[in-house]
């Protein structure tokens, strides 16, 4: 471990003293804070002298991994950033590319896991709340928010518990604002059991002409605090997110934030007001360490300096102190740097909606962060040193031994028994597998007008008003690939974000990532990670698909048992003509099956083989990014030309799941089918390997040589698999050694009762998770 | 036809009532909760959302605004008001509309396509339909289990005040196509004057070839139609 | 066994943001009520359930409390306890 950053220069003599009834600065204070002795060491190098509690606060926030990126800052770089149609890459409150028509589109994904295993529905609902404000703070409206979970087992009460109020928080907040949820995931497994992961992604749209950047500007511009007063919500909420998990978190109640949709939406048409107006030079979220990292990052990102007089902030509570107003996490809050002279204007919109705001600093030329108390300095920090200061460590990462040999281990034994019908149904039945119509029921999916597809397909899609073009959005990882090897892992999300795009007929542009990992300090874990950014870093090479910005949350630790890395990929993409769209599910009674792509035996790290065995073991399924690109391009080439009536691709639970899913979730009501297969890989190998680069698609039979031929010109392996049949015929699968046959009232059965029977029993649940009385 | 569309704090279906009444060629506009001037309008929509953040109950602040006492003014004139989903809501706890939206029965919101069959071609809102034409359109509420007492339950079902009810896709009644446990599966009624509509589900949502169905649009359609002067 | 009726009053913490408190304080001041100065939503339950005697009551009622009808995170509660008279069987 290795910290890079030399001693900034020196500067002494400055105004900052300690305020009475502040607590002394020890070693044991400062490691409460969660710095180091070298980065204590290198704070009193920076400021020339012993920081004040305030400042120590400050540092502590600013340097935690949620603010500073100290232990993923070098391996971020190594990500491709750049296209021509990006405008606007990493470091700002969210990317923005170019979305065709004079449309920009603003989107980034945000981690809320810590505030949501303590109290799942204000952590999920604050997630959304934050990921919001990150968008409309560039100038775009939102336009659709996506939501990427992680569960333990569902068998578990807490878990439902869990599960149950995130679920209600991502609904609530963003029903109420109004943002329509057009998509997401849920996967449950142990690996996630004392951590959840709640991700949200936010899609906002704008002119490109009104994109607008967090940058304090124009010395003796005023800084305004607009929105929500400041209370004693989250205080150290950044540093909070940086650690890890314990019986103590349960306790931690002050640091929980209450989110209010209400003042949200308020705020978003008074900033986008705002922003029109010309009246604000820049804004920005007070998100983690809220005025802090506001405030030092717009300075930091202008290079300029801003001074602040913490009397003036509007707070909730009386007796607030500075230490506690410069860390509090309030919600919707916003910082706008004014024209000077401009403030009456930007007062007068705050009010129209019923906000409000105060004048609470200045833009200045000297390059520090300076605090004030009405006379009194209580911070004096220089801001570059501050925001790009903080140390970044290169860390040793090892494979662990366990999970090497986890991966090692043949399955060969384990996976050839039993009824393949009732394997397929056992998979139906998996929380996994199981429609979600359970969670995105609760989610209002078509406010706005503008939602193209139903919930629950490859992707979300929003066409834009006014035009024939539309967006496209999907979340994607499978923990267990990354747990069990991390690059390949890492490809397949990234590759399976692709896929899932093509299908409905969008080309992948970008993507915004959400690192989700254990503690980096453990060499395993610093292992995961690099590994994954590696393996993000080639498959967005390939396919063109730049990191625009996004989101890292280290430490998702319980009692020292890690989550699966889990580096989720949210990916957006392009649809030129909105009638090119194309659905998930069979249309046509006698339409072609034909599936791209080959079978493999592959049943590492599978959802079968959790289902059957319990384990997660064996090497998950291989790649071929050259292969997955030109299958992209096929699909892009055949939903341009109209010729697909329905693409799904193969995921958890293999072929014979997407073909189930096929068959009994599209919107055209049900269908059978009579598929046939000349391969002779074992059937459970066959029909439920999750091997990659494969899509079912459906052709009218007069096409399907069109369909061949565009195939053999893509070098895309392609073979006419079976017949769309009508309901009444079941889903009839046969290969030389397997034999599937259900009817489509069990499959369905199966695959929506999957979540909603177990969330029938005992829902409400123990929160204390103390014994029940005797 | 000259159209106001209110906007609470909150309101977040504006948007999309404002551009369903211009699909159908209305002289659309806005008009903040504020304002109380309705003198050149035809017609107000009170759209949905989540007005004070349905904090306290669902329109109960909303109807407070100051606009409110204009559309109450302009209901009692005979003027047509439109109230869908949160405006449904403000509807009732103004007493433009009797009874109230309690919670939906499964006390989770809900956000799902429902069916719901035309019971009366007559009123200004459904001139384009065919009594018992099912429609298909999209709900998305938390509070919309239409609740009155007995007595008034009776009432308005004996003057026919019931618009639009939940059935199956084949307009037959079937408790579990509804999604809120809606007394008599009440999705919308009118007031005695007929000239008040409230309703749970969202026309404005199911009005063009990207939605899941164009089954709203008669509504807006028959307010244009409904307003045309009689030549 | 006795019969006891239990209040469970939730509260939300101090300091906490109550946002419904917030949005029915504006509507008051609205409707002209200026004097308000602060207005906070809580909930209360009305509980009937048989116990040993009071102090029996209140201890399942924390209980249940704790782990049921108050969010421990965001929400306290106080029980206030009362002994209903004797029915006859």
């Amino acid at each position: 471990m290795t910290s890079t950053l030399d001693a900034q220069p020196a500067r002494h003599g400055t105004a900052a003293e300690p305020r009475p009834g502040d607590p002394e600065i020890t070693p044991e204070l400062v490691s409460e804070h969660g710095l180091s002795t070298d980065e204590y060491e290198q704070i009193v190098r920076t400021l020339g002298r012993t920081p004040t509690y305030a400042e120590l606060g400050v540092f502590s926030a600013m340097w935690s991994e949620h603010c500073g990126y100290k232990n993923s800052k070098r391996l971020l770089r190594l990500l491709p950033t750049e296209a021509p149609w990006v405008i606007q890459g990493p470091g700002e409150n969210a990317g923005v590319i170019d979305a065709g028509d004079g449309y920009a589109l603003a989107f980034k994904i945000e981690s809320h896991n810590h505030p949501s295993a303590v109290e799942p529905y204000q952590g999920a609902a604050t997630g959304v709340g934050g990921i919001l404000r990150d968008i409309f703070t560039m100038g775009a409206r939102p336009i659709a928010v996506l939501d990427s979970l992680r569960f333990g087992d569902l068998d578990s009460g807490r878990v439902r518990y869990l599960f149950d109020g995130v679920v209600r928080g991502v609904g609530d907040y963003g029903n109420c604002v109004g943002i329509p949820n057009i998509g997401g995931e849920v996967h449950f497994d142990r690996g996630y059991e004392g951590n959840p992961i709640v991700n949200a992604m936010c899609l906002g749209l704008m002119k490109r002409d009104d994109l607008i950047l967090g940058e304090a500007s124009g010395v003796g511009n005023p800084l305004m605090a607009v929105g929500a007063r400041t209370g004693r919500d989250g205080i150290h909420g950044a540093t909070f997110a940086s650690e890890e998990l314990s019986e103590d978190s349960q306790h931690s109640r002050p640091q929980v934030q209450i989110g209010d949709p209400f003042t949200e939406k308020l705020l978003l048409e008074a900033s986008l007001e705002l922003i029109k107006s010309g009246h604000i030079v820049g804004i920005q979220d007070m998100g983690a360490a809220g005025i802090t990292s506001s405030a030092s990052e717009m300075a930091g990102r202008a290079g300029s300096g801003v001074e602040i007089d913490t009397a003036k902030v509007p707070v909730r509570e009386p007796g607030m102190t500075p230490y506690e107003i410069l860390l509090s996490e309030s919600q919707e809050r916003m910082l706008v740097v004014a024209k000077a002279g401009h403030e009456g204007h930007v007062e007068a919109i705050l009010n129209k909606w019923e906000l409000e705001a105060a004048v609470i600093g200045a833009v200045t030329d000297d390059g520090m962060f300076r605090v004030r108390e009405g006379d009194r300095v209580v911070a004096e920090i220089p801001a570059l040193p501050l925001t790009d200061g903080c140390p970044t460590y290169e860390r040793e990462g090892i494979e662990s031994d366990e999970v090497r040999a986890l991966r090692e281990r043949d399955l060969g034994h384990v996976l050839r028994d039993g009824d393949l019908s009732d394997a397929l149904l056992d998979l139906l039945d998996s929380p996994n597998i199981g429609s979600k119509r359970w969670i995105y029921d609760q989610y209002d999916s078509t406010v706005r007008a503008s939602t193209v597809a139903e919930p629950g397909g490859d992707a979300g899609i929003v066409r834009i008003r006014g035009t024939n073009r539309a967006i496209a959005a999907t979340t994607d990882c499978n923990g267990r690939y990354t747990y069990l090897e991390p690059r390949v892992g890492a490809m397949i999300a990234v590759a399976e974000a692709a896929r899932n795009l093509a299908c409905v007929g969008a080309s992948p542009v970008a993507i915004t990532n959400n690192l989700n990992f254990g503690n980096p300090e453990r060499p395993h874990i610093y292992f995961q990670l690099r590994e994954a950014v590696l393996g993000m870093a080639e498959a967005c090479g390939v396919f063109e698909t730049p990191v625009t910005g996004g989101n890292v949350s280290l430490y998702n630790e319980t009692d020292g048992a890690a989550i699966y890395p889990t580096p989720v990929i949210g990916m957006v993409g392009l649809i030129a003509d909105v009638s090119h769209v194309t659905g998930s599910g069979f249309r046509a009674v006698g339409d072609a099956i034909v599936l791209f792509g080959e079978c493999a035996d592959e049943l590492g790290g599978s959802e079968y083989l959790y289902r059957a065995t319990g384990e997660v073991a064996g090497a998950p399924p291989r790649v071929d990014l050259l292969a997955e690109r030109a299958l992209q391009r096929l699909l892009l080439d055949l939903g341009r030309q109209g010729l697909l009536h329905s693409a799904h691709d193969c995921s958890e639970g293999g072929l014979a799941v997407a073909l189930a899913e096929s068959a009994i979730a599209g919107t055209e009501g049900r269908f059978g089918c009579d598929v046939s297969l000349d391969d002779e890989l074992p059937g459970t190998a066959l029909l439920f390997s999750e091997t990659q680069g494969r899509v079912v698609v459906t052709v009218e039979p007069a096409r399907l040589d069109l369909v061949l031929e565009a195939a053999g010109a893509h070098g895309v392996p392609a073979k006419r698999i079976g017949t769309v049949e009508r309901a009444g015929h079941g889903l009839k699968i046969r290969s030389p050694r397997a034999e599937v046959s259900v009817s489509l009232e069990a499959a369905a059965r199966q695959y929506f009762s999957a979540i909603p029977r177990r969330m029938e029993q005992n829902v409400s649940v123990d929160r204390a998770a103390t014994s029940p009385p005797t | 036809m000259r159209v106001a569309v209110v906007t609470f704090p909150g309101s977040n279906c504006d948007h999309d009532g404002y551009h369903a009444f211009k699909l159908v060629g209305a002289d659309t506009r806005f008009l903040w909760h504020r304002e109380t001037d309705l003198s050149d309008t035809d017609a107000v929509l009170l759209p949905g959302g989540f007005s004070y953040g349905d904090y306290l109950r669902s329109g109960a602040i909303a109807r407070f605004s100051p606009v409110m006492e204009a559309v109450v003014a302009f209901a009692r004139a005979g003027g047509p008001v439109l109230g869908i989903c949160n405006g449904f809501q403000i509807l009732c706890e103004a007493g433009l509309l009797p009874g109230t939206l309690l919670r939906n029965e499964s006390r989770r919101f809900r956000a799902h396509d429902v069916w719901i069959r035309v019971e009366r071609s007559d009123t200004p809102f459904t001139l384009a339909y065919e009594a018992g034409r099912v429609l298909r359109v999209p709900i998305a509420h938390a509070d919309g289990n239409y609740f009155a007492d007995s007595d008034t339950l009776a009432r308005i079902e004996d003057r026919g005040q019931v618009v639009f009810r939940y059935t199956d896709p084949d307009g037959n009644p079937d408790p579990a196509y509804n999604p809120n446990g809606a007394q008599n599966r009440i999705a919308g009624i009118v007031s005695e004057q007929g000239n008040v509509l409230g309703m749970m589900p969202h026309p404005e949502r199911a009005v063009e070839s990207v939605h899941s169905s164009t089954d709203g649009l008669g509504v807006f359609q028959s307010l244009v139609t409904s307003l045309q002067p009689v030549p | 066994m006795r019969s006891f009726h239990l209040e469970i009053r939730i509260s939300p913490r101090p300091g906490l943001l109550n946002p419904e408190g917030n949005a029915v304080q504006h509507a008051l001041e609205s409707l002209g009520y200026d004097s308000v100065k602060d207005v906070r939503v809580g909930k209360t339950f009305y509980v009937q359930l048989s116990a040993a005697d009071e102090d029996a009551a209140r201890t399942l009622a924390e209980d249940m409390s704790r782990r049921l009808l108050a969010n421990p995170v965001t929400e306290d509660f106080r029980i206030e306890v009362s002994e209903l008279a004797e029915v006859p069987a």
